[in-house]
């Protein structure tokens, strides 16, 4: 029997402002534990929170990104339950009258496009951070009180490859706006993932599973592929699921029901009575609305029509807004879109991925880049020493004419060199020679590969295939 | 009826610890003055917006700029125990 699998995603994006939700206190992630609260995080009797209007200008921009109507009446409420991370015993939340509802976030899933919806975005304070030890727990409240907005998808994901998709566009989209880091590692982004698997065509949803505990897209999308396959074992075998919370278990590859002493949930919401309801005017949504920056999506459809780029080089290109700018600001100086394409999503591409970087972390310049593909371009250096020039400008941050004379790297045009190069590799390839001659092509290739090695990747790769055939 | 298992499981729920005679006590009480929300109930309210908060406040917000938090010593003065910076609380998961 082959089930059809429904998931749905709520995703906890913190807001990057500088000062948490409802009082001064920073954000900064990996201060000392306890460092970064005060009364108001700390809920003590007497504090009023005042809600920060970064958070509320972050929040409605992603509202808007996303496709949502933003409600022009919203206000907080409180979230009532028992647990250590939660110094006021209540979280302030939205309930009722969230910021903003009915939205989608279009993916691309084997080159077609879909809508997923999104149900909701509201805004919420983060609580503090629990550690566990043998016999105790542990906690620190500098997260307690972080702005978040959290986004929750409809049930509309019916794979894990596409729930990779969502949460991908999603983070792009964030990061754009410039309103959340989306560093899964440090917390900043989150999500937990609903789902649950029915028969095909079934209106009504099966029972669900809630995952937590995934600390990258990646773990997302193994832990739903573990969790189909678990669920799907079940029902099989006659057995019938149960609504629970499991959290992946990484190292193990696993999900496993989890224990916790929580109580079932009964959350009581009311109104948060010292936080006065918000009133959006359709003026202020508006300003905000024209303040949204080119989003990725849109983007990279301009840069295929505009540069005729294909759909994967413009979706590395637009993958992140500083290597877009980057690339634009390339091109202004050398408008060979072509090239400067192939250059910043092949090689560069690969050195920001091997450092772990983004490309506004280095010392690289626009102009610097361009230098690099003009030397290649008027055949100054081979295509392999640029690469490792370039290595070798992201190492120092110095420019590629330094460095070319520096590393004695200058691509060798010189027939006479060349020549003598040539005559050193047959000599020393008598075997290779022989298969070429005996018409087997693969060798030439062979042949041409010492003579590159031998000249340490400078010999002319056109010149020196020309000459060694006339050569054989 | 509000029984007096309805008034367990709201004390329960804020972690009131009420004796047998409270929780009959509480019951009675509750029951008046739930039924008086009943007779709020009665009232037609079609036309009246929901209000959720009573001052006539709206749109109170703050800059993003930085306050002083409390020293860690001060914040760790309201944990019963404390560890290594942290509060320290009995294990909450098994
Ligand atoms: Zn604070």
């Amino acid at each position: 029997m082959e089930y059809e699998a429904v998931i749905g995603l709520e995703v906890h994006a913190q807001l990057k402002t500088r000062t948490k939700a409802f009082c001064g206190c920073l954000t900064e992630f990996g201060a000392p534990a306890n460092t970064q609260a005060c009364p108001v995080c700390l809920g003590f009797p007497g504090s009023l929170p005042v809600f920060n209007e970064k958070a509320l200008e972050y929040g409605m921009r992603a509202a808007l990104a996303l496709h949502c109507q933003v409600q022009g009446f919203t206000k907080f409420d409180r979230k009532n339950y028992f647990y250590p991370d939660l110094p006021k015993n209540y979280q302030i939340s939205q309930y009722g009258l969230p910021l903003a509802s009915g939205g989608f976030l279009e993916i691309e899933i084997a080159g077609a496009k879909k809508r997923i919806g999104i149900i909701r975005a509201h805004l919420e304070e983060d609580a503090g951070k629990l550690i566990h030890e043998e016999d105790n727990s542990l906690v620190d409240y500098n997260r307690a009180g972080v702005p978040l907005l959290e986004i929750v998808s409809a049930p509309e994901i019916y794979s894990p490859d596409e729930a990779y998709e969502y949460l991908a566009s999603l983070k792009a989209i964030l990061k754009y706006l410039e309103v959340c880091d989306c560093d899964m590692e440090k917390g900043s982004l989150r999500c937990d993932a609903n789902v649950s698997l029915r028969m095909p065509g079934a209106k009504e949803l099966g029972i669900k599973a809630e995952l937590k505990n995934m600390n990258s897209f990646k773990a997302v999308r193994d832990a739903l592929n573990y969790e189909l396959k678990r669920q799907k074992e079940v029902l099989e075998s006659g057995g019938s699921m149960r609504q629970e919370t499991r959290l992946w278990d990484e190292s193990a590859g696993k999900t496993r029901p989890m224990r916790s002493k929580e109580e079932a949930m009964d959350y009581r919401y009311f109104p948060e009575p010292d936080l006065p309801p918000f009133v959006l005017s359709d003026e202020e949504i508006k300003t905000i609305r024209a303040g949204l920056p080119e989003l990725p999506a849109a983007l990279k459809q301009r840069f295929i029509s505009q540069y005729g780029l294909n759909s994967y080089d413009a979706g590395v290109l637009t993958s992140e807004k500083p290597l877009a700018e980057f690339f634009e600001a390339c091109l202004r100086l050398y408008p060979r879109a072509k090239a400067v394409c192939n250059w910043i999503s092949g090689p560069l591409s690969y050195e920001l991925n091997s450092r772990n970087a983004g490309i506004e972390s280095l010392k690289l310049e626009p102009e610097m880049l361009v230098r690099l593909i003009k030397l290649v371009d008027e055949g100054a250096l081979s295509n392999l020493a640029a690469k490792a020039l370039l290595t070798e400008m992201l190492n120092s941050g110095r420019p590629a004419d330094e460095l070319m004379q520096e590393k004695d790297l200058a691509q060798v045009s010189d027939r006479k060199a060349l020549d003598e190069l040539l005559d050193k590799v047959i000599a020393d390839n008598p075997g290779s020679v022989r298969d070429y001659n005996s018409g087997k092509a693969n060798a030439l290739m062979f042949l041409l590969g010492q003579a590159m090695r031998l000249s340490k990747g400078r010999a002319n790769p056109k010149l020196i295939g020309e000459m060694l055939k006339k050569k054989l | 009826m509000l029984s007096k298992n309805d008034v367990a499981r709201v004390a329960h729920l804020a972690r009131i610890d009420l004796t047998e005679d409270e929780l009959k006590l509480f019951a009675r009480q509750l029951e008046s003055i739930v039924q008086f929300i009943d007779k709020l109930k009665e009232l037609d309210v079609s036309s009246i917006r929901p209000a959720s908060h009573t001052p006539a406040l709206k749109n109170v917000l703050r800059p993003d700029t930085i306050k002083d938090s409390l020293s860690k010593e001060a914040v760790l003065e309201n944990a019963p125990k404390s560890l290594k910076g942290h509060f320290l609380v009995p294990k909450v998961i098994e």
